[in-house]
């Protein structure tokens, strides 16, 4: 058993409402600089739509990702051989293009323009030639589309369903959809470290973030591809590519990510687990639909003394085993099993998990009516009446197990019921407690859901270990002054400028 | 003679020398500045030609001069039948081709796309130019002289072994045509200006990929 301590991610998808000031927290940050004005480190899509970038969950066109090969796995885009046959030209690198050309406008024409008939405007202009374009893709360009014969029909995760499904799905003015955010996962099994041949990206052994030394860097873009998130990003300006790095100096320094601590909805939770490295490759390697399983499953008790033990002998810090015992995330995704991976199929190991959303079971189309239909007696509704067709949400966070989906849209229908009867008492008993039993909940567990669900403080829902400044000033080996001065993080001695 | 010495004698130390002492200085003290400067998502299609075709060629053509720097005699023994010159000559002038093809694209591209204008130093036309008088030259040799792999042999591989060893003997080449001489010379450019250019991301292959495990974790609080 190799226990490793990673910092790891829970989203809660009924809570997110759509705003995107996550996005906008990071990309204040950390993406305002040249090159970088099109990367959304942190991003959010409408679902069913096509995402950021275009259909990135289409490993058929980007090649990322893992797929099985005899009894283990390999990379889809590449290997040590294809790796430098395909050196002088990356067959699979996604383009500009496929994510969208950056703009601002020319504002200054709306003071300098000469005196005329027209009213002045300011054109938009490419943030990459300066010349003037037309807009016609953006970062978020099919928000709240769902349902567009352009956007949403070219979702990869509407293949599995059938036409009723779609039609459901569709209907106009009764459209349903969802937010999902996305970030870097921080993988276990991570396609753009493996990928990378110059050996510049890298999982930090005591967090498990994963970064990329830009000193290393030598523009080769196989992490950009071989992401099937497509979370790592090429500067075109400065030949580096360039990733989340879950806000590290704010970790370091007692701060959750911008992301986390600009949630409107709450919807983020942050906290260590740990988890025996030792069945990486055995696990990323077993068949699809055990994929959620078995990576539970290398998820450890924070509190089993064998656990601590050899956590300890691994040098996790014990503050790190602190903070695991008191994880949201583990909580939700190891001891309720609610919080499922995205796209488990790509079989990277993500590190960040998704309550899937409940709440639009509660309406359906009735055929013979015509009419979109809640029905008052059956309130809270039942999954079968569901508008988001159970394999869609199969086909995001199951690789298409519709059972694991429904396991946890269960529990998030008990949860509401038991609070229900509890506060508005006009749900039977029986009813409440057929759905405990069901779902093995007991009427403890789901108060504690419920508490850490809509009650959680900002202590609750980011359980991040202490920083350790000592531990930092040694890294620096010697006088922590030396680096004073320098631009950044990661001792650039310049600027990180574009090479010559 | 002295004006001899000087370009074939002297000249070609001033550029090794700064050339090494240069890429040195760059990686030590200006390490993000090394990368290869892709440019292929900004534009992929013509890249494509011209990156496959260039590349290839002139990896191709470097090692054809290699096996002649190193094996001299074995060249010019096999240039002695007209047959097999004919086909050293051609397989020569094809590879050239191939190399002076795509980098004509990687040209037209590089100047003819907004995208790619607005990722274009000075240096890079510096470069480019360079490049091109090389393979020109080449090709030009290739086509126009039917004994420049045995010239090659005889003259420059002597002449740059003098080099290498420190005892320079301009006198092997100063008898050849005046494009040998700026093949040679423009050579010298060339490694020159590795540190000052692109040119270092060929120091930045990345052998070690084919033996590391996929997986990088680094410790700061190990070892």
């Amino acid at each position: 058993m190799d226990v490793r301590a990673q910092i790891s991610m829970m989203f809660h998808l009924d809570k997110c409402i759509g705003c995107h000031t996550c996005s906008i927290a990071c990309k204040n940050i950390w993406t305002d600089r040249k090159g970088t004005e099109y990367m959304w480190w942190n991003n959010v899509e409408t679902k069913p739509g096509t995402g950021y970038p275009t259909k990135w969950e289409n490993q058929e066109k980007y090649q990322g990702g893992w797929q099985p090969k005899g009894d283990s796995i390999k990379l889809r885009v590449t290997d040590k051989f294809r790796g430098f046959a395909n050196i002088f030209h990356q067959p699979h690198l996604p383009t500009i293009d496929d994510y969208y050309e950056p703009w601002t406008y020319k504002y200054s024409d709306l003071f300098d323009a000469p005196a005329g008939d027209d009213q002045p405007t300011a054109r938009p202009v490419s943030l990459i030639t300066n010349e003037p374009i037309n807009i016609s893709a953006g970062p978020n360009w099919d928000d709240d589309l769902s349902g567009s014969k352009i956007y949403a029909n070219n979702d990869p995760n509407l293949e599995k369903l059938n036409d009723t499904q779609k039609e459901a799905l569709f209907e106009i003015e009764r459209l349903v959809f969802f937010y999902l955010p996305r970030i870097c996962n921080h993988c276990l099994n991570p396609g753009c470290v493996a990928s990378c041949p110059s050996g510049a990206l890298y999982k930090r052994g005591e967090d498990g973030i994963v970064l990329l030394n830009q000193n290393v860097c030598r523009a080769w873009r196989y992490c950009v591809s071989a992401c099937p998130y497509k979370k790592t990003y090429y500067n075109w300006k400065t030949g580096k590519s360039e990733k989340c790095i879950l806000c590290f100096p704010r970790l370091d320094s007692g701060q959750p990510p911008a992301c986390f601590h600009s949630c409107v909805g709450r919807i983020r939770y942050l906290g260590v687990v740990l988890y025996d490295a030792d069945k990486i490759e055995e696990n990323a390697s077993a068949p699809e639909d055990e994929l959620v399983e078995r990576q539970r499953e290398m998820i450890l008790d924070p509190h089993d003394p064998e656990v601590i033990a050899q956590a300890e002998k691994n040098g996790v810090h014990f503050s790190m085993i602190e903070a695991a015992q008191k994880s949201p995330v583990y909580r939700f995704v190891k001891e309720w099993k609610m919080a499922l991976p995205l796209h488990p199929e790509f079989r990277t190991l993500p590190m960040l998990f998704y309550i899937p959303p409940l709440l639009p079971v509660l309406g359906y189309v009735d055929k013979d009516k015509g009419v979109y239909d809640v029905d008052a007696k059956d309130y809270f509704g039942s999954l079968e009446k569901a508008r988001v067709p159970m394999q869609y949400l199969a086909s995001l966070f199951t690789a298409g197990n519709e059972g694991q989906v429904r396991e946890v849209l269960e529990k998030l229908l008990a949860v509401r019921l038991f609070k229900r009867a509890e506060q508005v008492d006009d749900i039977s008993k029986e009813l409440v407690d057929d759905m405990l039993k069901k779902t093995g909940l007991t009427a403890e567990t789901c108060e504690e859901i419920y508490r850490l669900t809509s009650l959680a403080t900002y202590d609750d829902r980011f359980a991040m270990p202490p920083m350790h400044r000592e531990y930092v000033t040694e890294l620096t080996k010697g006088d922590p002054y030396e680096f004073k001065a320098e631009v950044g993080i990661g001792g650039f001695k310049n600027q990180p400028e574009r090479g010559f | 003679m002295t004006y001899d010495l000087l370009i074939f004698g002297f000249f070609p130390y001033l550029c090794i020398i700064i050339a090494i002492v240069g890429s040195i200085w760059r990686y030590s003290s200006d390490r993000f500045s090394y990368s290869s400067l892709s440019s292929q998502f900004l534009e992929n299609r013509q890249l494509f030609w011209g990156s496959v075709a260039w590349h290839y060629g002139i990896l191709a053509v470097l090692t054809v001069h290699l096996v002649g720097f190193l094996f001299p005699k074995t060249i010019l023994l096999w240039n002695t039948e007209p047959m097999r010159l004919y086909i050293m000559e051609t397989t020569g002038f094809t590879l050239a081709l191939f190399a002076l093809v795509g980098l004509v694209m990687l040209i037209i591209r590089r100047f003819s796309s907004a995208r790619i204008r607005t990722v274009t130093s000075k240096m890079d036309a510096v470069l480019l130019t360079v490049l091109l008088v090389q393979v020109a030259t080449g090709v030009f040799t290739a086509m126009f002289y039917r004994w420049g792999s045995s010239w090659y042999a005889a003259y420059a591989v002597p002449y740059l072994w003098s080099i290498l060893l420190f005892k320079p003997d301009v006198t092997l080449v100063q008898n050849l045509p005046w494009v040998m001489h700026v093949h040679i010379l423009n050579a010298f450019v060339m490694i020159l200006l590795i540190p000052f250019t692109r040119l270092v991301h060929f120091l930045a292959v990345p052998f070690e990929y084919m033996w590391r495990p996929h997986q990088v974790v680094i410790w700061n609080r190990r070892g």
